[in-house]
Formats: structure tokens, C-alpha cells, sequence
């Protein structure tokens, strides 16, 4: 599990690669269903005012996920 | 099952299918222009609309099922799109996919093709798809999946009649898809071929394939809608249920964990996806969104994003209040008219004065009076509002707003039910429907009322210009509008307030997972929205209004004109709330207003006139000065201005939006919760308000 971070905790502007959900049942059901499976190039794109939820670029649709979600999914930065 | 309301047995049906934001709206609009009618499946608060075109000389009925991003994760919406395309029977599905996400909408249509051949697949947004600059291969995207398949761009109409041709063509069967299937792993296949024969003998009219891969996967919800609409329980076969059991076992020993079976089978679908994308996607180099990602980073951004959205729905609020006065005082003057021949009419056929006054002054005018001050601002309110929804700035606003719902473990999108509510609480809570998880949306529902509506706005303008702003002089208009501002903003507090107690009490959980997509910013197609929304919105909320206003007429007058020693009834409940209506600082006429207003916030203020000046009917007072003064001479104070105000933005929901919640909750226990929260956070913040001034001698 080297190198590998968890989707909320990258700045603005990164690009990674999703490695590794880490949840089960329908959590991950919902992920995968809006293209968050593994091998995907997800871009940074935004924060909320608030600072969560953050908007990612996947797959070409911009997805916003809260931090819990965001956690659940390791990637490898690029 | 839905019901399909169909003219004759020759109808062919059609299932239109798809992800939210694909344009399927659109292409449904555009196939069955405004021959539209929308129905609830039965027993849920999901609502289908079905309409018609005529092709060919051939009727079609066209279906469009809640938009979904896949059937296996068993949400309202999912199960009824999967259950209308299994057990229904609609001669074709039109899978609408976005081209300019193509990947994740082969999510959806693989799994439907699993369920039934008829399948037609619609490739949505061709025209972004080449703004961006991604190229499709059609050809070998139909040839991969074995289905017909039709490139359309909804918005211009472009390809509409290809698909049209094409949905002729598979009805009538003179093509026949062979969808792909997905293929799983091995040890899955290997029990789906044992189990497929013994299912195949039970259940004849669905896909075999799919029914054992549902049974395998343990789908205890298909099973029920299974022994519902076809009539028998799969599982009570012997012979199937021993050899289920036993491959359940064998499956158990790969797939440990509770889920792992599940995971794995939406993990081969969307590898399938994937597979299908890569070979038939030419994504172009140039970073094609722009202009969507430089809106973005202002209208999302730290510093402003918050002003921007106050200051958009301000400037909304504004066009409505200075739009609605000219159009109000028509309809007011043209039912007045109206009125006279009323009255001309109903004296001559010879009945007795109080029937005419009943009828006349009581029903028709309070009907006449909610019609003409609701309409216009309604027919300017909606309209700007779905513009904003058209434009793809709502989402954008539950992006902005998240966070602070989150915190009061509510739904994010309880943001954009809460916008709608601005316009009106009872569409605002139909709204709610569009938040999945039953608790959140509950707790959607019974705040809505706290942000103010249409019908409250004229209150809070009034007392605000009269008692507030009228020592500001010049600058009178925006010290009254900050102050809605202000009530606006103190709305919004106390739902979030309120929906974090609701959580923590009644309504106990944690907040759902939330996925939010935000899509691309669209030119808003101004002519259907202003037709959708004045359909859809304002028409639906008037006709309700006016079914609660005409009996309430009725009731105000009779309050208002029988007299009881002197004194008419309305007076006598009046002085009987006195005391208590002191203790929140109003008086017992205002809370006499607030109850009879209950059809409509409007009439507050009406009533109240009425009540201070000893009138049988209610009135409008020809200036705000003129009002002012009489209000003075009833013993107000700024501080019964503000308690006015503070009762109007907190009490209970009025008669409309209390039988939309009825309706969409299906439970008066619901309803009563939704009457009594907001009516006590209002008497507890006006006894603080009052008695905290009187306290500081400040009045």
C-alpha cells in the first residue's frame, strides 16, 4: 500500500489514478456507478466555499464528493 | 404497476431509460411535445410521465422512468425503471446515453440488456460531444453491444426522426438485438449454467440468465417484486431452492464477504463498460470544458461563491416582487368586474341577500383575491427558477451549500429543495422527492416551511417598508430589501438548525453518502421552460390553492359577519387569543389573521385590515402611510412588527403545502409533525423577542 493516499486528502489541481476502494456494499456500488472504478484518471477540480465538498473530473462529468466518500477511494498520484 | 393510460390495445409502449442529466427529458419533451400526463406509482412518491406521438399512422406511448445510473443498488427510482421494463412489457426500452460521458451510461445499458432484448440505444448529445471534441464510432459501438443504436442531439431535434424510424423498426420486430451479455468469472458462470435450467422451466416470460444471476446475488427485492406481479415465490420450488442453496455455499467459499458477490458483479459490468469505451472513444486532446471550469471557479469559489448565489437569488426575488405589482392589479381590477356581473346575476335568480354575500363577498372574493395576488408572481417566480435549473446552476448551489447540511447530517440537495420552497412550500416539499434516503427527505419536508414563500414576501416587505425602513429616508427600498435579506438568511439558520435537531431526535441517523454530479453549464431552451414551468409548477400550485381558498372564504366571511352581542365572531375569538397573542408580542387580531389565513399567507394581511376596521369582506388599503397609521392606532410598536414578521417566517405551513405533505408523506402523523415544529420554534422565538425588549425597556 505504498504511496498510495486517499482521494480527499489531494490538493486542487492533482491528478491521480484510483487504485483501491476501501468500502463495500452500496457505498461502493454508488462509486463505481458514477465511474470511479479502478484503473480511472480522476482530476482535482474544486472546493466548496466551505472547503467540502470537492469536485472531481471523472471520466468527463464532474462529480462532487463529500470527504467521507472521498476517503473510501486510495489512488497513486500521477 | 403503473398504469399505462393507453387509447387503444394497437398502442405500442415505449420504456425510456437512462443516467439523470443524459437529456432524456429532452428527448421525451421533444417526441411528445406537450400530450403529457404524469402519474405516481402506486405507493411511492416517484412520479412517471407518459405521452404520445403518432408515427407512421402507428400510436406510441412513451414512458419515461426516473433517471438512474444502474438498477443493482435498490433505490426507489431503480426498482421501479427495473421493474416497469421486466414486468410491464414495453414492446421497446430507449436507453438514452450521454455521449460526452459515454463510458459510465454502458453501466446502465449493459444491465438492461441483460433483462430484455428489445433494447434501443440513443446516443444523447452528440452536438457537446463534438464541442468537446470527442469522436464516437457508432458503427462498431452498435456492433459491440448488438443493438440498433441512433446519434441524436435532443436539444436542436436533430436525429429525432432516425429514432422514431428505428423504434418502428424494432416494435415491429423487423430487427432483432442480440445484446451483449456481460461475462463474469468463471466460478459465476459455472453456477449460473447450473441454476438457468431450473429457472427457465419456472419463469418464461423474463431473461433466465439474469433472474439466476439476481438469485445468486441474493436480490431479496426482485424476488418480492417477482411474487408480486407474476404470482408466485421462486424460492418455494424445492428442487430450485436445494440447488440454489448448495451453489450459494460454493459461491460463499470465493466470496467470503457479505458483499464480495455483489462487488464483483457490478466490477465485470463495468469492466465490460470500460472495454466497449476504449475501443470505440477517440477523446481529443484539447481541454474541452473551459468555460465551464472558469464559471466554476467563481460562482464555486471561497470568497464568491456565497455573495454571488445571495445576490442571484435577490435579484430573483426582486424581478418577481417588482414584476408581479402591474399584473396583480389587473387581475385584481378584471375580477372586480367580474364581481359586479357576480352579484348582478345571482340577485337576479332571486336569492335571499346572505346567500349572495356568502357567495359573492365571502367565497368568490377571497378566491379572486388568492388568484390574483399568487399568479403573477408564480407565473415570474418559476420560470426564472427553472431557468437556473435549466442553465445547470441548481446543483451548483447544493455544492455551495453542502457542507453546512452535512453538518446537520441532512441531505445535500435539501439546498435546492429549500430554493424551490423560496417560490412556493409546496412545491418546494414535492421537490423533495428528488432525496433518497426516506430520512433526509422527511426532514426536507418539515423544514421547507421555514424559508419564506411567494405568498410571505408581501408581509415581510410591508412591515419591513412601514416600520423599519421608513426612518431611512432615501435609502427606505434597500434597507427593506437587506432586511428580507436578513429573513432570508435567518430562514435558512433555523432549517438548518431544526434539521440537526430532527436528526438528533425524532429523526435519528447519519448523513447518507452523497454524490453530486455537476453538469456541464447549457444554453437554458428559454420557450420550454417558461411552458414546462407555468405546467408543471404554477398551474399545479394554483389549482390547489384555489380548492383549500374557496371553503376558507366561506368561513372568513361567516366569522367576520355573524355577530354575537354586538360583537362579530372573529372579534370575540380575537379578544380570547389577547392575552396569549401578548405574551409573543402580537395581538389577538394578528393571530386571528394567521389562523384564518391558513389557505393561503397572502391573506394575511387582508384579514387583518378587515378585522382592525370592522369590515365584512376583506380589503386593501389604497397606501402604505394610510396603513401605517391605522396599525398605530391598534397599539403597534416596531417590536409587533418584528413578531409579525418572525410568526410569518415561523409558523405553520399553509393549507396547500399541509395536503402536498399529507400527499407525499402518505401520513398524517408527518403532517402533524410538519404543522407543529415550525408553529413552536415561531411562538418560542416571539416570546423571547418580545419579552427580551420588554425586559431591556426598549419599547
Amino acid at each position: 500500500m505504498r504511496n498510495l493516499f486517499s482521494l480527499n486528502s489531494l490538493p486542487v489541481g492533482a491528478s491521480c489514478r484510483v487504485e483501491k476502494l476501501v468500502c463495500q456494499g452500496l457505498t461502493r456500488r454508488r462509486l463505481l456507478d458514477m465511474g470511479l472504478s479502478e484503473g480511472t484518471i480522476v482530476n482535482v477540480l474544486m472546493k466548496s466555499p466551505a472547503g467540502d465538498p470537492t469536485a472531481y473530473k471523472v471520466r468527463g462529468a464532474v462529480l462532487a464528493l463529500r470527504s467521507e466518500e472521498a476517503s473510501k477511494v486510495l489512488v497513486k498520484l500521477l | 404497476m403503473f398504469e399505462i393510460k393507453s387509447v387503444s390495445e394497437k398502442d405500442i409502449v415505449i420504456a425510456l431509460a437512462g443516467n439523470p442529466n443524459t437529456g432524456k427529458s429532452t428527448v421525451f419533451n421533444s417526441l411528445t411535445g406537450l400530450k403529457q400526463h404524469t402519474g405516481n406509482w402506486p405507493g411511492k412518491t416517484v412520479s412517471i410521465a407518459q405521452g404520445g406521438y403518432i408515427h407512421n399512422d402507428q400510436r406510441y406511448i412513451l414512458v419515461d422512468l426516473p433517471g438512474t445510473y444502474s438498477l443493482l443498488s435498490n433505490s426507489q427510482e431503480e426498482e421501479i425503471a427495473r421493474d416497469f421494463i421486466c414486468f410491464a412489457n414495453p414492446d421497446a426500452t430507449i436507453i438514452v446515453t450521454d455521449a460526452t460521458c459515454l463510458e459510465r451510461n454502458l453501466n446502465l445499458a449493459l444491465q438492461i440488456m441483460e433483462i430484455t432484448n428489445k433494447v434501443l440505444i440513443c446516443v444523447n448529445l452528440m452536438d457537446e460531444a463534438e464541442r468537446k471534441n470527442i469522436h464516437i464510432d457508432l458503427d462498431r459501438l452498435s456492433q459491440l453491444l448488438g443493438v440498433p443504436l441512433v446519434a441524436t442531439s435532443a436539444r436542436s431535434g436533430q436525429g429525432l426522426e432516425e429514432l422514431k424510424d428505428m423504434v418502428e423498426k424494432l416494435a415491429k420486430e423487423e430487427i432483432s438485438p442480440r445484446p451483449r451479455q456481460v461475462a463474469y468469472d468463471d466460478i459465476l458462470e459455472e453456477a449460473i449454467r447450473r441454476i438457468q435450467p431450473h429457472i427457465e422451466k419456472k419463469v418464461s416470460n423474463l431473461n433466465s440468465r439474469w433472474v439466476s444471476i439476481r438469485l445468486l446475488d441474493d436480490d431479496s427485492s426482485l424476488m418480492d417484486s417477482i411474487s408480486k406481479h407474476l404470482g408466485y415465490e421462486l424460492t418455494n420450488d424445492e428442487d430450485l431452492n436445494e440447488n440454489l442453496k448448495s451453489l450459494q455455499v460454493e459461491l460463499k467459499v470465493k466470496y467470503p464477504g457479505p458483499s464480495d458477490l455483489s462487488d464483483s458483479i457490478v466490477s465485470s459490468i463495468i469492466k465490460t463498460a470500460e472495454d466497449i469505451g476504449q475501443e470505440v472513444l477517440d477523446l481529443g486532446e484539447s481541454p474541452h470544458d473551459n468555460l465551464d471550469r472558469k464559471l466554476d471557479s467563481i460562482l464555486t469559489s471561497k470568497i464568491f461563491g456565497i455573495p454571488l448565489m445571495l445576490a442571484l437569488l435577490g435579484l430573483i426575488f426582486w424581478i418577481t416582487i417588482e414584476g408581479a405589482n402591474y399584473p396583480s392589479d389587473l387581475l385584481a381590477k378584471a375580477f372586480l368586474l367580474f364581481q359586479d356581473r357576480l352579484s348582478l346575476f345571482i340577485t337576479r335568480l332571486g336569492s335571499p341577500g346572505w346567500l349572495h354575500d356568502i357567495l359573492v363577498l365571502g367565497v368568490f372574493r377571497t378566491l379572486a383575491w388568492v388568484i390574483s395576488v399568487m399568479l403573477p408572481p408564480m407565473a415570474i417566480f418559476f420560470p426564472l427558477f427553472t431557468l437556473l435549473e435549466d442553465l445547470g446552476y441548481l446543483p451548483r448551489i447544493a455544492f455551495n451549500l453542502d457542507y453546512y447540511f452535512k453538518k446537520a447530517c441532512a441531505h445535500g440537495k435539501q439546498a435546492l429543495t429549500m430554493c424551490m420552497g423560496f417560490g412556493c412550500n409546496a412545491a418546494g416539499v414535492i421537490s423533495c422527492r428528488i432525496i433518497d434516503s426516506p430520512r433526509e427527505q422527511l426532514i426536507a419536508i418539515i423544514t421547507n416551511n421555514f424559508v419564506p414563500c411567494n405568498g410571505r414576501f408581501p408581509t415581510l416587505i410591508i412591515l419591513s417598508s412601514i416600520f423599519i425602513a421608513s426612518r431611512a429616508g432615501e435609502f427606505s427600498s434597500l434597507t427593506a430589501t437587506l432586511f428580507i435579506l436578513f429573513a432570508i438568511v435567518l430562514g435558512v439558520s433555523i432549517t438548518l438548525l431544526v434539521s440537526n435537531l430532527l436528526s438528533k431526535t425524532i429523526l435519528k441517523g447519519l448523513p447518507s453518502s452523497f454524490v453530486l454530479e455537476l453538469p456541464p453549464y447549457r444554453k437554458p431552451q428559454v420557450g420550454r421552460v417558461i411552458v414546462r414551468s407555468i405546467f408543471d409548477r404554477t398551474i399545479f400550485v394554483l389549482a390547489r390553492a384555489v380548492v383549500v381558498a374557496a371553503p376558507a372564504g366561506f368561513i372568513i366571511w361567516l366569522m367576520a359577519n355573524v355577530t354575537l352581542g354586538g360583537l362579530s365572531l372573529l372579534s370575540h375569538c380575537a379578544h380570547f387569543l389577547d392575552p396569549f397573542a401578548r405574551l409573543v408580542g402580537l395581538d389577538g387580531y394578528i393571530m386571528m389573521a394567521f389562523i384564518l389565513g391558513l389557505p393561503a399567507n397572502e391573506i394575511v394581511i387582508p384579514i387583518l385590515i378587515m378585522a382592525y376596521m370592522s369590515q365584512g369582506t376583506m380589503l386593501e388599503l389604497a397606501s402604505l402611510t394610510e396603513m401605517r397609521e391605522l396599525f398605530i392606532a391598534n397599539g403597534w410598536t416596531w417590536l409587533t412588527a418584528i413578531c409579525m414578521m418572525l410568526f410569518s417566517l415561523n409558523h405553520w405551513p399553509c393549507g396547500t403545502t399541509l395536503l402536498t405533505i399529507k400527499k407525499e408523506t402518505q401520513s398524517w402523523k408527518w403532517t402533524w409533525v410538519s404543522l407543529i415544529v415550525p408553529t413552536l420554534t415561531g411562538l418560542v422565538l416571539c416570546f423571547l423577542v418580545a419579552q427580551g425588549a420588554r425586559l431591556l425597556n426598549l419599547v
